[in-house]
């Protein structure tokens, strides 16, 4: 069990009042709200051990390298990876995916292959892939989903050729909240040899993550979804990919030596990390990582399931709702539309009631396709949220069902 | 009535309302009163795609002056596309290049035309600046 009211004190931002009563912030697929001690850590960081890592001899930058390698060490343990140097340090889920995209493309994608991804991902795991497949004549194919928001588990079977090198998809899906099953999905492209790639943007903050257990090839998260800084975030990949693969940026802290002639690359993971990397936001990261083993994991994900039951019973119960993503295998997003109000006059209403709520297509046109609407209310909770929030967000539709009629 | 007058008639209105639901009630009854824009008009060439809703802008010029239609997908775009034509339809080319719009902040809906609402209502203003650059280049007036 979680102390809600405790919870919710150690985050500043949800104390603060918008426009009359404290902000609801049902974004949290956006970006997650930070708890003081990550605020804090950063704020430490920057103004007692701020100095580059992995340079100097000092001090300084002896203390703030050892705090960056613990962050790593941090994170791999929460993930469960073999090794600290399969942990790379990125600006985010986007340079995760582009950085394999890139330097898995460069090595092993030829004219004519091909990479499988599905119809619910992110644009940024469509965008990459397809510039990577443009560049090297490879193509895309696509695991179907269903009406309610699974994939079509048993179609994927049917994509794979001996053309097929990766796959790629979400662990959770943005603009829906819908669960994979990322273990089948890996099951079966490793009985085919091919590697996975996980979007675990929206998944690691609500799902357990062991990569080991998963087998996954990568999985790419980013840092502000989960309770830490903006402009940090990992990809995890196994050694033997990370090994093999060219290095997608270049500069310094990437090498090991650079003559003119010839540049020999540096170890994992510094192979990947070339020029200075947002090191105190990793620190950061690390802090946000620390925050939610202290309360614990299961806790929160508990916590969350039961917000899940609660929201979608309630909204189930305003009349003309519609709601994209109907599976059960879901964490707590609604993506909603009410009778024929556009999701941006709704988004309006609700922010002047002091609910903040994402509208639009949430990177994910694909998907708005497949349901042939524009885009729509997509409501995201997290921890810190509360029964009560819900109850006044559900009054709330009411009343702007009330506006528009 | 010039464009500045018209503004002020538009302020006067809203200061009756206390607070943001009347406001908001009231830009959805002009939503419904929007009309004149002909469904063959609703095509491709006059979409202005903002991310979070469309807006359909059609230009007509008769007599020396630019007459505007627009319509939007959302309630609260197209009541401010009302009040947009109202300060900006049926003007000279001169009068809408030369125009300031207060009126938005004065009424305290300038979040509906800041860039993050990205709703298609910046980029109509400015297109319809634009054809009121072009036609007086066209017609030298």
């Amino acid at each position: 069990m979680i102390d809600i009211q405790a919870i919710r004190k150690d985050f500043p931002l949800l104390q603060q009042k918008i426009y009359n009563r404290p902000v609801v912030y049902f974004d949290n697929a956006a970006t997650t709200q930070k708890p003081q001690i990550v605020i804090n850590t950063i704020n430490e960081y920057y103004q007692k051990y701020n100095s580059n890592i992995h340079r100097g001899v000092h001090f300084l930058s002896e203390k703030i390298t050892e705090a960056y390698e613990n962050a790593r060490q941090i994170i791999k343990n929460y993930i469960n990876a073999s090794f600290q140097h399969e942990v790379i340090f990125t600006s985010g889920t986007t340079e995760s995916i582009n950085l394999v995209a890139f330097s898995f493309g460069e090595k092993y994608i030829k004219q004519d292959d091909e990479v499988i991804i599905s119809q619910l991902e992110h644009h940024s795991n469509i965008v990459p892939w397809q510039m990577m497949c443009e560049r090297k004549g490879a193509k895309i194919k696509v695991i179907p989903a269903t009406y309610n928001g699974d994939l079509d588990i048993a179609a994927l079977e049917r994509l794979f050729s001996d053309k097929t090198k990766i796959v790629c998809v979400n662990h959770v899906s943005n603009s829906l909240g819908i669960i994979n099953p990322i273990e089948k999905i890996i099951q079966i492209s490793h009985s085919h040899n091919v590697p996975v790639l996980i979007d675990g943007a929206q998944g690691i903050q609500h799902q357990p993550v062991d990569v080991n257990k998963l087998d996954c090839d990568f999985y790419a998260f980013s840092g502000h979804k989960i309770y830490g800084p903006t402009g940090i975030g990992v990809l995890y990949g196994k050694e033997k990919w990370l090994n093999e693969m060219p290095p997608y940026k270049s500069g310094g802290n990437m090498i090991k030596t650079v003559t003119f002639e010839k540049t020999i690359y540096n170890d994992l993971p510094f192979k990947y990390e070339a020029g200075t990397s947002n090191f105190i936001g990793a620190i950061g990261l690390g802090a946000a990582i620390k925050y939610i083993e202290n309360i614990g994991k299961q806790n929160i994900f508990d916590y969350e399931e039961m917000l899940l039951h609660y929201v979608s019973e309630k909204i189930s119960k305003v009349p003309g709702i519609r709601i994209y993503g109907t599976s059960d295998n879901k964490i707590c997003v609604i993506s909603f539309l009410i009778e024929n109000i556009h999701h941006f006059d709704t988004g309006i209403m609700l922010d002047k009631m002091d609910i903040a709520v994402r509208t639009g297509n949430h990177c994910n046109q694909p998907t708005m396709k497949f349901y042939g609407i524009e885009g729509t209310v997509r409501a995201s909770l997290s921890f810190y949220n509360t029964i009560e929030e819900i109850d006044y967000f559900v009054e709330s539709l009411l009343q702007v069902k009330k506006i528009f009629a | 009535m010039t464009i500045d007058q018209i503004q002020e008639q538009i302020v006067e209105e809203f200061s009756v309302f206390t607070d943001w639901m009347e406001k908001y009630t009231y830009l959805i009854e002009l939503s419904k009163e929007l009309q004149g824009f002909k469904e063959e008009f609703r095509i491709n060439q006059n979409l202005i795609k903002g991310c979070q809703s469309q807006v359909w802008l059609q230009v007509e010029f008769k007599n020396g002056k630019i007459i505007f239609y627009a319509d939007s997908d959302t309630v609260l775009t197209k009541g401010m596309i009302a009040l947009l034509i109202r300060v900006l339809s049926n003007r000279t080319p001169e009068e809408i290049v030369n125009a300031k719009l207060w009126f938005v902040d004065k009424i305290g809906l300038t979040t509906h035309l800041s860039p993050t609402r990205s709703n298609g209502l910046i980029s109509m203003i400015k297109q319809i600046k634009l054809y009121a650059i072009a036609y007086k280049t066209k017609y030298n007036i």
